[in-house]
């Protein structure tokens, strides 16, 4: 484990509720505006959802990044489940496959400055997420 | 965390006291309905000051519980979005169409005595 990183175990729906408010704090700890912190911590309840939804439970590791003169939050969402069997699709606004509003994983790419996401059918997904500090 | 609904005549108000659980906010759309149903309540305000995320399953279960109310013929103000929350909101494509706001309790208030001052 790498210091100061922060792992949360995301297997319930008050598991969201703890990711999310950790962090917040670590967003507002770095110095993050509450603005910022709040996209961070939104971002983090919609992946840590996706977790319970589609995989039931996965981990969120939360870490302060930096790259030459920029300071910034990281998050990393993984889990083990399904897997997404069509990336671009669920990128899209409005596409869901459990009946929810299908803004999840188009709605994170807007909120944070990076994103990535890989997934393996059957072998599970990661979404990797930074937000850089203004 | 259950939300505290208070019965203030012919209207109720439930008041967040800390961020909410998905299992809370089922919880919450049930008891609300239950209660406009027993109070034949005429409007119904959600206090969501205390709310630190309004992600998109917050924002659908909110709309889901205004729609159930409308349905019983009674209405639904959402107050207390607070800046922030409404700013992640925007920019993750959530909306509450449909459902009246207002700025915190006292406006919400306000509104409802207003609409329903004709009617006793």
């Amino acid at each position: 484990m790498r210091a100061g990183e922060i792992r949360v175990t995301i297997n319930s729906d008050q598991d969201i509720v703890t990711a999310r408010q950790k962090g917040r704090s670590l967003a507002i700890e770095l110095g993050f505006s509450a603005g910022d912190a709040t996209l961070v911590a939104t971002s983090i309840s919609e992946l840590a959802r996706n977790i319970v939804s589609y995989a039931r439970k996965g981990e969120i590791i939360l870490q302060s990044v930096h790259a030459s003169s920029r300071q910034g939050i990281s998050i990393v969402a993984s889990d083990s489940g399904p897997g997404i069997p069509d990336i671009n699709q669920a990128l899209r606004d409005g596409f869901s496959t459990s009946g929810s509003l299908g803004l999840g994983l188009p709605g994170v790419r807007r909120l944070m400055d990076e994103f990535e996401i890989s997934s393996l059918p059957g072998r599970g997904t990661t979404v990797a997420v930074k937000k850089w500090k203004l | 965390m259950e939300v505290p609904i208070l019965k203030q005549g012919a209207f109720l108000i439930a008041t967040f006291q800390a961020a909410l659980s998905d299992a809370d906010l089922n919880q919450l759309r049930l008891g609300l309905v239950q209660q406009v149903v027993k109070y034949r309540s005429q409007a119904v305000i959600v206090d969501v000051t205390a709310m630190d995320v309004m992600d998109s399953f917050a924002s659908r279960t909110l709309r889901e519980i205004a729609h159930m109310i409308r349905l019983r013929g009674a209405e639904t103000v959402i107050v207390g979005i607070q800046p922030e929350v409404a700013f992640a909101m925007v920019q993750l494509g959530l909306t509450l169409e449909g459902v009246a706001t207002a700025l915190d309790l006292e406006e919400g208030l306000a509104y409802l005595l207003q609409k329903f001052k004709n009617i006793d």
